[in-house]
């Protein structure tokens, strides 16, 4: 240890060791309250957590919505990336600057925002007799809106790091553009948009603000530990946060491994 | 036949006018220029990769010039082979047939004898991050073979490769060319390659068709001096002053039969100066003394630089007559060559 910090003649590398010292603070600053929570929470009040329906039914609602949220999106924002990656047209730095929006808006003036398109006064709303508010289907838009730009920004790159050349030789060899796209991009660039699905699942799950304006009941876990917190106060809260979270981390420990080309057959060697 | 009709392209700084081309059927057409003159661009323009600001690509005289480059049927194979890395050599190779809907009864006929006249039978299960660069291009070259392209278009497919490997894969190279009749552009910077597999050479300097000829003629008569320097022929000598039968190079008055007034460089061949230690009478009218200034031995001659006053030469010889002549960097030495044997620019 106390070589990497030393120069062959001794004196002390200072630049490395600021380095080290202020990234080991942002490393704490996100693990401390994590680990201090899980800390607090014993393991009673865990599966006391894990028994309650109510909580187990919130967990389910909250990872199907935004699983179909991802899957929805996948269909059509797949596409727009491979799109956005291989061609250039006058507006594209625009449509960027679009899919990047709901990174930046406050996610609650997002759901208002959406409020007024699927809303029970919306047009939608008025044509089907009833707004999505209060529906998962709602969720689930609420959840798409405010994650889709990392589903498609992942894409996008998965497609850039694929050669042009490959597709164009394929083109040669008597492959019609969509035969070159699901024979050569897609295979190519799964393992990117994979990710970027994985990405977009854990932030649809994430997701308070936009979805609390969409629907409170039914009630999604980020929505039930703020509700808790109202109304019981930290330690019922916690319970069912820490269950959460412990859910969504073994989860994306195992798909982030089997997304991870150094885990599996190498596709782009 | 391929015909090119005065194409023209610019892609940012670079831009190419009015190339015109014709490859006849069967024909090894051999692209020649220094990097960075747009023998590339060229291929994926005529591949249907670019689009060509003007003019027109024909096949046997059906304008192609709108042709998706799926319809063309002209296959490409690139210098670093681009094999799809996620398929195995089998799938690489069968790709445009199973693209072109082929069942796999149709495609393992053509699959083994296009692996056995590559010698590629065993690699077929393999993945192309395993083979060395020689095998890449084999597989590269029985992946584009399999769709029967009517026109093979090969972008410095032995550039990447070891000296022996090329010299292995230029010798297939020809015989794919003669056994199944197919018409070849290939694009190379390297002369000798050129020499060596081209039916037709067509030379292109700054981004302009400078010369189409076949080897020999080509290497015997360049078409102007630069294109001489190009092809690395040595003694391309300014002429200060011209007249029917003398030129007046580097101070020196040299008789050359076929110089008149207009004439403004002559090649002189390095392997035609022969090379003395005494002072001869022949029948050359060309004759003076000379310092030897360098000596490279070459693979099987040596090649001498030798100097007569502010003259520069470069002679040819073999390693017997230099062991004979013993000459040394400093040695004296008279340079003899006919008039007859220099060429005019």
């Amino acid at each position: 240890m106390k070589k990497i910090y030393k120069n062959n003649n001794g004196q002390i590398r200072w630049f490395e060791l600021a380095l080290t010292g202020l990234g080991s603070c942002v490393i704490l600053f996100v693990v401390a309250p994590l680990i201090s929570m899980v800390l607090a929470t014993s393991f009673g009040d865990l599966t006391e957590a894990a028994a309650d329906a109510e909580v187990l039914q919130s967990i389910k609602l909250t990872l199907i919505a935004a699983l179909f949220a991802t899957a929805v999106s996948a269909l059509v924002g797949v596409p727009l990336a491979y799109l956005l990656a291989r061609k250039k047209f006058f507006g594209r730095s625009i449509l960027l600057a679009i899919i990047d929006l709901p990174i930046i808006i406050p996610h609650s003036a997002a759901g208002i925002a959406l409020l007024t398109v699927i809303g029970r006064q919306s047009f939608l709303g008025r044509l089907l007799g009833t707004g999505l508010t209060g529906t998962v289907a709602g969720i689930s838009v609420a959840m798409a809106f405010v994650s889709l730009p990392f589903l498609v920004n992942a894409a996008r790159q998965a497609f850039i790091s694929v050669p042009v050349r490959l597709e164009n030789i394929a083109r040669t060899l008597g492959a019609s553009p969509s035969y070159t796209f699901f024979t050569i991009s897609l295979p190519l660039a799964w393992r990117g948009v994979l990710s970027g699905m994985i990405l977009m699942w854990a932030r649809g799950i994430s997701e308070f603000g936009a979805v609390i304006i969409i629907a409170y009941h039914p009630m999604t876990t980020p929505v039930m530990v703020f509700q808790r917190f109202n109304d019981y106060g930290l330690s019922y809260a916690r319970s069912v946060a820490v269950l959460l979270i412990l859910i969504c981390v073994s989860l994306f420990i195992i798909l982030r491994f089997v997304s991870n080309p150094k885990n599996g057959k190498s596709t782009n060697a | 036949m391929l015909e090119l009709q005065s194409i023209s392209k610019s892609l940012g700084s670079f831009a190419m006018s009015d190339i015109s081309m014709k490859i006849g059927d069967g024909e090894y057409f051999v692209l020649l220029g220094p990097s960075g003159v747009g023998k590339s661009v060229l291929i994926e323009i005529i591949a249907g990769l670019i689009k060509p600001d003007n003019g027109h690509i024909l096949w046997n005289r059906k304008d192609m010039t709108l042709e998706q480059p799926e319809t063309r049927g002209f296959a490409v194979v690139y210098q670093d082979y681009s094999l799809f890395p996620h398929l195995t050599v089998r799938q690489n190779i069968t790709y445009g047939l199973k693209a072109a809907g082929c069942d796999s009864t149709k495609i393992k006929a053509p699959l083994n004898a296009l692996a056995e006249m590559l010698q590629i039978e065993e690699l077929l299960s393999r993945k192309p991050a395993t083979l060395s660069g020689g095998e890449q291009q084999r597989v590269a070259l029985a992946r584009a073979l399999i769709v029967e392209p009517k026109l093979l278009l090969l972008d410095e497919p032995l550039s990447a490769l070891d000296i022996n490997t090329r010299l292995r894969l230029r010798k297939e190279l020809k015989r794919v060319n003669r056994e199944l009749n197919i018409s070849v552009l290939h694009v190379t910077h390297d002369p000798e390659e050129a020499m060596v597999l081209a039916d037709q050479i067509c030379v292109m300097l700054d981004s302009k068709i400078r010369q189409v000829a076949p080897p020999t003629e080509l290497f015997r008569k360049p078409s102007d001096p630069e294109v001489a320097a190009f092809l690395g022929t040595k003694n391309v000598l300014h002429v200060t002053k011209a007249q029917e039968g003398v030129c007046s190079i580097c101070e020196k008055n040299i008789y050359v039969s076929s110089a008149d007034f207009s004439t403004s460089h002559v090649w002189i061949k390095p392997e035609e100066i022969l090379l003395s230690t005494s002072p001869f009478d022949s029948s050359a009218r060309n004759q003076f003394k000379c310092q030897v200034v360098e000596i490279d031995p070459l693979d099987s001659l040596l090649s001498v630089h030798i100097v007569s006053g502010k003259l520069p030469l470069t002679a040819l010889i073999t390693y017997a007559s230099f062991n004979k002549l013993r000459i040394e960097v400093g040695t004296e030495v008279y340079a003899t060559f006919k008039s007859s044997a220099i060429h005019c620019f």
